[in-house]
């Protein structure tokens, strides 16, 4: 075939490979505006365009291909981009300066860019090669392994292979559902990146998520029988039963073709490069995992990204005739790092094994926490430099820890850089220096987001838009939402406190008042209010009065308008119904599971014909009746609370409906009777206040029919029992749930509820659903199942006591404000005129029921409150 | 009981003991919705009428306190969409030009009563 022919007017760039550090590079030049002076061509090998490979492993998290897509549709065309996929190049012909593809394609370069990664190494171990023996660095690796892993007769996964990556490929295996173990030749997980204790502390997390950890062992030979692995044996120790082998013994850089091009390689492989990204042949680069930089190769993705732009910087000017700067050559950076491994933090920062330069010491400050499973290590030298740290189970003090490291400049007291976290009142943490790194990825600091926060920016996702911060590994995430609350004036690491009065967070307070018995608003700010908080007239706001109502609520604090508790709670709970735009309310009954009888159904249209209400279905399976005045709500209640009904909770934070399908009772397809469950639930939960409402379902079978994925709690039935999603809604940003336990009988699945809602109820923040809370959570889902299922934390025989009192204090709070003349007689529109309707609440008719009138078909005009 | 003028021309609202510290209540004040409160002893009434909104419903909002140039501000907070009102002044603390009128309030004999004269 003919060379790929085009305009010389623009220099030829052809990219070889399109993985992150690949697209990193086109990205960078596109940023760079240069794009339009450059004929780019991208040539892949594997048929999808660019992925974080980096998150491979939630795949089978919940997360799709698509998500974890690092170029979005359309980029190629948009940018003039030729990109070829599943076509890998295998020759590079210098002299004419072309390059070869499977297929036969040939495109000449001007400039040529090698980006092709590195491959697995799997060790030379017999029978390693056989069916069931996987690597992983690809989605179709990932896709393989699932294959296998679907047949159950497979039952048991080794990942071969314990640093950074192997257990990442551990965590894959796990949330297949295999039993997995993790063999490892050193004797400690990630031998490289960690010391002795922390490789313990590492293991011990690992180990409580259900992994077995193998150390010190050498696999020496991998049984296979009927075209699938059975078992791996080792030197000197017992074999081990497995269906499934994963490598993940470390990568080797791809450079055959520049071998076979004659390109000069450095000592342990990858293309030899010099600190402009340049090899041997200057028309040729090497970038990311299959470049040796000065001999060197990196393994990881922040210094690929710095090696891209560096490489877009040069091919940039090169092709707007731009004069060199500074920006074109590859720094060395330390390779300080800071992950999420299987849902723990583990970050270390300089060389912890290195060897002091001579005449130097260096010495350890070790704090440890073995309830925690936390292990920090700071190394300083004689001055209290920090050279090098290890953090495990909780990588707070990363951030300031790396600053100092790399301003290398001492520290007074290194140790209280650890946990437990310094004194608020001595100022530790409660700057945020502009120079501090954030997103190493992205190579974006502190300063860098502040700026963007100062143009305009609000939010994480906003930021991540602005800067690209976050947007590479993500383990910054949690760094950038405490930069925007710095912004917003909080100190650097401070949860956002409730408001002026308190201090505190929802969930401080939440634990202050569980642990002191406090029972009245005026107590608890006088205790812990911020000083001189209960002195000033009308302590207190519209924020912190209901979330102490609610509280007092959750933890069993008797009649919500009793009291010095009738003045804490808004509107909607001191008239226990929902207001609506021109000062009425509506009515909603409790109807659980959404069944219904006909009688029931009878008293709601009497109860709305004869106040001349307007009926809704909602879409949690009741009705919403419309346009009662608060003098009314009384009468109608006392009708309702005679026909059985009770309050529905439409007006609180707490739990609204369950909703369900009619299940395996009608149904041809159900399995299980999830209208049963549904009103048990309802019925067991009905009350509870809650951070914010609190909406679950049932479904019968896998077709959904309730929707049970969108709710906070859903509950699927399966052939073998009940299958639990958390952390679903709907509303402005709709959140698909997580699965969070599997085959549950009736139960366990309650007693995994109990758990799981107390736990939000004490430890979320005020208006936040199950959604963010989770997402607020270190380890996300992971965390939940560790203290829902695991129990890691000892919280649930508490959790289960408090929802057994709640359960037992329930009383319908409609029927025992009709029985009670004192609280009923708050129920008026004008307390020195009970008999006189609002002459401003107005209706029209509309399709056969009233609606409020607008301001045009009023009967008269109202003059609304001087506006001066 | 009906709303009627007092000899001084106040109008009475209800018991002195029957409005709730930080909570309000509604009054009508010669065919006028007027919203009392009291905050720790002291009474406050203003218009009932959310201006914006246009709806009578800011006797049931919640009050709270704040700092505004140093002294301190007692508000309530419209239920509707938790615009505040400054209880002294009328003011609206959240929307420029908005504000209530306030109406004088004391309690005679156990009874408080409003000033309709506004």
């Amino acid at each position: 075939m003919a060379p790929h022919t085009s305009s010389h007017d623009r220099l030829r760039l052809v990219v070889v490979g399109n993985g992150m550090v690949g697209q990193h590079l086109l990205a960078a030049l596109v940023d760079a505006g240069a794009a339009p002076d450059l004929d780019i061509t991208v040539l892949g090998e594997e048929h999808r365009p660019a992925y974080d490979r980096v998150a491979l492993s939630s795949l089978f998290d919940g997360r799709t291909a698509e998500d974890l897509s690092l170029v979005q549709p359309g980029f190629f065309e948009e940018h003039g981009i030729t990109c070829r996929l599943g076509d890998p190049v295998t020759t590079i012909d210098r002299e004419s300066r072309k390059v070869h593809t499977a297929s036969g394609l040939v495109f000449a370069y001007d400039e040529l860019v090698l980006a092709t990664g590195s491959a697995p190494f799997v060790p030379p171990i017999e029978g390693g090669d056989a069916p069931g023996c996987h690597v992983y660095r690809t989605i179709d690796d990932l896709r393989g392994i699932e294959a296998d892993a679907a047949d159950p007769a497979v039952r048991t996964g080794v990942v071969v292979g314990g640093g950074l990556l192997g257990l990442e490929a551990a965590n894959a295996l796990r949330n297949l559902g295999l039993d997995t173990h993790v063999v490892e030749f050193a004797p400690r997980l990630m031998p490289v990146q960690l010391d002795e204790a922390g490789g313990a502390a590492l293991r011990r997390h690992v180990e409580d998520l259900g992994v077995h950890v193998h150390t010190g062992r050498a696999t020496t030979a991998i049984e296979s029988a009927d075209g699938r692995p059975v078992r791996l044996t080792f030197d000197g120790h017992e074999p081990l039963e497995a269906q499934i082998v994963v490598f993940s013994a470390g990568i080797r850089p791809r450079d055959a073709i520049a071998r076979e091009a004659g390109l000069e390689v450095g000592p342990r492989g990858g293309v030899l490069v010099d600190g402009s990204l340049r090899s041997s042949d200057p028309t040729v680069s090497a970038i990311g995992e299959c470049a040796a930089v000065e001999g060197r190769c990196h393994g990881l993705v922040a210094p690929g990204y710095r090696m891209a732009r560096a490489v877009a910087a040069r091919i940039a000017a090169r092709a707007t005739n731009a004069v060199a700067g500074p920006d074109q050559r590859f720094e060395e950076a330390d390779p300080s790092t800071k992950l999420k491994l299987l849902g723990v933090d583990v970050a270390t920062i300089g060389d912890i094994h290195a060897e002091p330069a001579e005449g130097e010491r260096r010495h350890a400050l070790v704090w440890e926490d073995p309830l925690r499973g936390v292990y920090q290590r700071v190394d300083v030298d004689d001055h209290g430099r920090v050279v090098a740290a290890v953090l495990v189970g909780d990588a707070q003090p990363w951030g300031e820890l790396l600053a100092r490291f790399r301003r290398a400049e001492p520290v007074e007291d290194p140790g209280a850089l650890l946990r437990p976290p310094a004194d608020p009142a001595s100022g530790g943490g409660a700057t945020i220096e502009r120079s501090t790194p954030v997103c190493s990825c992205e190579n974006v600091s502190a300063g860098a987001l502040l700026d963007a926060i100062s143009e305009g920016c609000g939010s994480v996702a906003d930021l991540k838009g602005a800067t690209r911060a976050g947007t590479g590994c993500g383990g910054c995430v949690p760094i950038i939402e405490q930069v925007v609350r710095f912004s917003e004036g909080a100190p650097a690491g401070a949860a956002p406190p409730l408001c002026a009065h308190f201090a505190h967070t929802r969930a401080e307070l939440f634990e202050i008042v569980r642990v002191t018995g406090l029972a009245t608003f005026t107590e608890i700010i006088e205790a812990h209010g911020v000083p001189g908080a209960a002195e000033r007239q009308g302590a207190g706001c519209e924020v912190c009065k209901p979330t102490v109502a609610s509280i007092l609520s959750s933890l069993g604090g008797g009649h919500i308008l009793d009291g010095e508790q009738g003045a804490l709670q808004d509107t909607n709970d001191h008239f226990l119904a929902n207001l609506q735009k021109d000062g009425t309310y509506s009515v909603v009954p409790r109807i659980p599971g959404g069944e219904i009888t006909a009688e029931k159904l009878i008293v709601i249209g009497e109860v709305a014909r004869d106040f001349g209400l307007y009926t809704k279905i909602t879409g949690g399976q009741r009705i919403d009746l419309f346009g009662a005045r608060v003098e009314q709500l009384p009468l109608i209640w006392t009708r309702l609370v005679d026909a059985g009904f009770e309050s529905g909770h439409a007006y609180g934070k707490s739990l609204r409906t369950v909703k369900s399908c009619v299940g395996e009772t009608w149904c041809r397809y159900g399995v299980a009777d999830s209208t049963s469950m549904a009103i048990l639930l309802e019925e067991r939960y009905r009350g509870l206040r809650s951070p914010h409402k609190l909406k679950l379902a049932v479904s019968g079978c896998a077709r959904e029919c309730a929707e049970a994925q969108s709710k906070d709690v859903g509950v699927i039935a399966t052939e073998k029992g009940w299958n639990l999603w958390v952390g679903g809604n709907g509303g402005m940003r709709p959140r698909h749930a997580e699965l969070l336990a599997e085959d549950l009988d009736d139960e366990t699945l309650v007693r995994y509820i109990d758990r799981f809602l107390m736990y939000y109820v004490r430890s979320a923040d005020r208006l936040r659903r199950t959604a963010s809370w989770i997402d607020g959570l270190d380890g996300g889902i992971d965390a939940v199942r560790r203290v829902v299922v695991d129990d890691a934390l000892g919280l649930a025989d508490q959790l289960e006591e408090m929802m057994a009192s709640h359960v037992a204090s329930y009383r319908c709070e409609w029927r025992e404000t009709i029985e009670d003349p004192d609280r009923l007689a708050r129920f008026v529109t004008y307390v020195n005129a009970p008999d006189t309707p609002d002459p401003r609440v107005q209706f029209v008719q509309e399709r056969g029921q009233i609606r409020p009138a607008r301001a045009d078909e009023r009967e008269q005009p109202v003059t609304i409150g001087g506006v001066r | 009981m009906t709303a009627t003028v007092d000899a001084h021309g106040w109008v009475p609202v209800c018991d002195a003991d029957w409005i709730r510290p930080g909570r309000g209540v509604c009054a009508l004040v010669e065919g006028r919705a007027v919203a009392v409160f009291l905050v720790g002893d002291e009474l406050f009434a203003i218009d009932d009428v959310d201006p914006c909104s246009g709806a009578s419903v800011l006797s049931r909002g919640l009050v709270g306190t704040t700092e505004i140039d140093g002294s301190a501000v007692v508000y309530v907070a419209s239920p509707l969409r938790k615009q505040r009102f400054d209880l002294r002044t009328g003011r609206c603390l959240d929307v420029a030009e908005v504000s209530v009128d306030v109406h004088p309030v004391t309690t005679v004999d156990g009874t408080i009563v409003v000033d309709p004269g506004v």
